[in-house]
């Protein structure tokens, strides 16, 4: 009995724990954003409570005094397109290379997850002049050509172990049920793909949300940067840090990001596990 | 309902020769067993007449007409996979519709034949589930009315039993050739299985290393093989073997027993050492040595043995087949 109360009080603790642990920093930022500066920049506050009343001066600050919303449709709109490049590229990429027998499929898709491997932080530098030659300098074009440099290969290479865990069976299942090529991919593979395709869409949507490097090298003028650089250059003016401002623009944009996981979870959970086990 | 002749077909990959020149004719109706070892190329040569390979050499005719560049769809052919690939996301009554949908049958038909095919496999009640809900043997069933939903002019099976545990397989046996009987589709059946392959077959192919090694009936199969890889493989246990001079002697388990208990005049008598009784049931099994050569005896009569002693058995002469020590090909004595 007492052995059990143990247990059970040990399981319910770290559950208390991990809660806690991944719900602070949206905690902090919740209550950062309404605090007055004042509060926020007394050491001697208790920094996890309001000492002072709330106060909206940093949304305020956050929504008419920069392009924060510009930022967020500007990340939005990159996001949709680089998602549609993605598919289109990788979808198909993926299927040839699960598909390909012999080394040769292995191999290509090995060269393909290298490229990802290659840091941004090297690569800004020789396309940031494929960048300029084609005259896409601060202009949401550059990142939407550049982003698919680093999300084609790493999606082809989450799809392509999905597409190898479909038995191939299914596929000659179709062709014989009397479908050609394109209908036995169109009406069975990619039904069947549903949960790695989401899975995919979710991915690219992170990363382009989170991209830094190409951004900053790429953009500069306000209205066309997306929200990562777009708060971080815009409400950190020399030394000084818009707390306030900066947290509440950071819980916003993660909103849709965590309705989005929630969603999708049960799907983006089988897609992961349908791409290293088999049913 | 349909002739499938195969002329010549080979198919090789790479180095690997799967196929190595087959001539086979299927009849109108006929249920053809695909027996061999795996690795024999059998379901490689299935795989041809589907159209999912294209032949190295060679021609594939059904029904007179050529069909080497015809692709799967079009050849009139259905087939039942091992692992049966269900379309996970699909009901089952979709799956079983899916040939008919992807033909541009309406409504109103598509739902007469599946419920037809659905009948006819007694899955009439599961047509609202998805494939993960129905049990191994349903499955099957599934895929087998998916086949035939479109009325195919051949049935190609891949090892469809293979999936199923053995209480089940006994029936679905069963009712897989009693059905085949009903509507006559022209079968192709892959097995490794000697059972099913003699219980289903009307006739049977032995293939080994890409060639036909035998084709006739279960009973000229079983009786009269036409070379030791035929009558080693085919029969639990296998036949035994004794060298003597430059031939093979051949003899079933079943057909040598104590001498005490034939009646016949003429036989070959042999000096057989017991190392072994395992008790079946119905019948025993004795391991032993004749000389140094090991054999085994099938005993479904009561005649005492005992582990390690040496006993008389014998064969009648009319059950011995003999075969050519180089060649492993049947003699005629």
């Amino acid at each position: 009995m007492l052995n059990r109360i143990i247990i059970r009080g040990g399981f319910y603790g770290a559950l208390v724990f991990f809660i806690i642990f991944s719900a602070s920093p949206f905690y902090v930022m919740l209550i950062t954003m309404f605090k007055r500066g004042h509060d926020l920049f007394n050491p001697n506050n208790n920094p996890f409570f309001f000492n002072e009343p709330i106060t909206l001066e940093h949304l305020d600050l956050l929504f008419t005094q920069t392009l924060y919303t510009k930022f967020l449709l500007n990340t939005f709109l990159v996001g949709i397109a680089v998602v549609a490049i993605t598919i289109i590229f990788a979808v198909p990429a993926a299927l040839s290379l699960a598909r390909m027998a012999g080394r040769w499929g292995e191999n290509l898709g090995i060269g393909i997850f290298l490229t990802y491997l290659i840091p941004p932080t090297l690569l800004f530098i020789p396309l940031s002049r494929v960048v300029s030659t084609l005259g896409l300098q601060n202009s949401l074009w550059s990142l939407i050509l550049v982003y698919p440099t680093f999300t084609v290969p790493f999606c082809t290479w989450l799809l392509m172990s999905f597409f190898k865990s479909i038995p191939r069976e299914i596929e000659e299942q179709a062709l014989i049920d009397g479908c050609s090529r394109i209908n036995a991919f169109f009406k069975i593979l990619l039904p069947i793909s549903i949960p790695g395709i989401i899975t995919v869409i979710v991915f690219t949507f992170t990363l382009v949300a989170h991209e830094y490097i190409y951004a900053l090298a790429f953009i500069q003028d306000s209205g066309e940067k997306t929200i990562g650089i777009g708060m971080t250059t815009e409400l950190v003016r020399g030394d000084v840090f818009y707390w306030g401002a900066l947290m509440g623009g950071a819980l916003i944009a993660s909103i849709p990001v965590a309705i989005l996981y929630t969603l999708f979870l049960d799907r983006i959970i089988s897609g992961l596990a349908m791409g290293t086990a088999k049913r | 309902m349909a002739v499938v002749e195969l002329i010549g077909i080979k198919k090789y990959f790479g180095h690997v020769k799967a196929v190595d020149g087959i001539d086979l004719e299927i009849k109108d109706g006929e249920f053809l067993a695909l027996l061999g070892p795996s690795g024999s190329g059998k379901t490689t040569l299935m795989r041809l007449i589907a159209g999912l390979e294209s032949s190295t050499e060679g021609k594939i005719i059904i029904n007179g007409e050529i069909v080497n560049e015809v692709p799967p769809r079009a050849r009139g052919i259905a087939m039942v996979f091992q692992s049966y690939a269900l379309y996970p996301h699909k009901t089952i009554f979709k799956n079983i519709a899916f040939p008919l949908v992807v033909e541009g049958l309406n409504k109103e038909s598509i739902k007469k034949k599946v419920l037809w095919a659905a009948g006819l496999l007694g899955i009439g009640h599961l047509l609202g589930r998805m494939p993960s809900q129905v049990s191994g043997g349903e499955k099957q069933r599934v895929a087998i009315a998916r086949a035939l939903v479109r009325r195919p002019k051949v049935l190609l099976m891949d090892e469809p039993l293979s999936n199923l545990d053995a209480k089940v397989r006994h029936t679905a046996r069963e009712e897989l050739k009693l059905f085949q009987r009903e509507i006559g589709v022209t079968t192709v059946y892959v097995t490794h299985d000697q059972a099913e392959a003699m219980g289903l077959g009307d006739r049977i192919a032995v293939m080994n290393e890409g060639i036909i090694r035998q084709i006739g009936t279960p009973e000229e199969i079983y009786h009269e093989p036409v070379n030791t890889f035929v009558a080693g493989f085919v029969g639990i246990p296998p036949m035994n073997f004794i060298e003597q001079d430059s031939v093979i002697i051949g003899f079933r388990p079943e057909t040598f027993l104590p001498t005490e208990l034939i009646t016949d005049k003429d036989l070959m008598k042999l000096r057989f050492r017991v190392e072994r009784v395992e008790n079946l049931g119905s019948y025993r099994l004795i391991y032993g040595t004749i000389g140094d050569v090991k054999v085994i005896s099938n005993l479904s009569l009561p005649y005492p043995i005992k582990e390690r002693e040496e006993y008389d058995f014998s064969v009648r002469l009319q059950d011995i087949r003999y075969f050519d020590k180089e060649k492993g090909v049947s003699i005629k004595k």
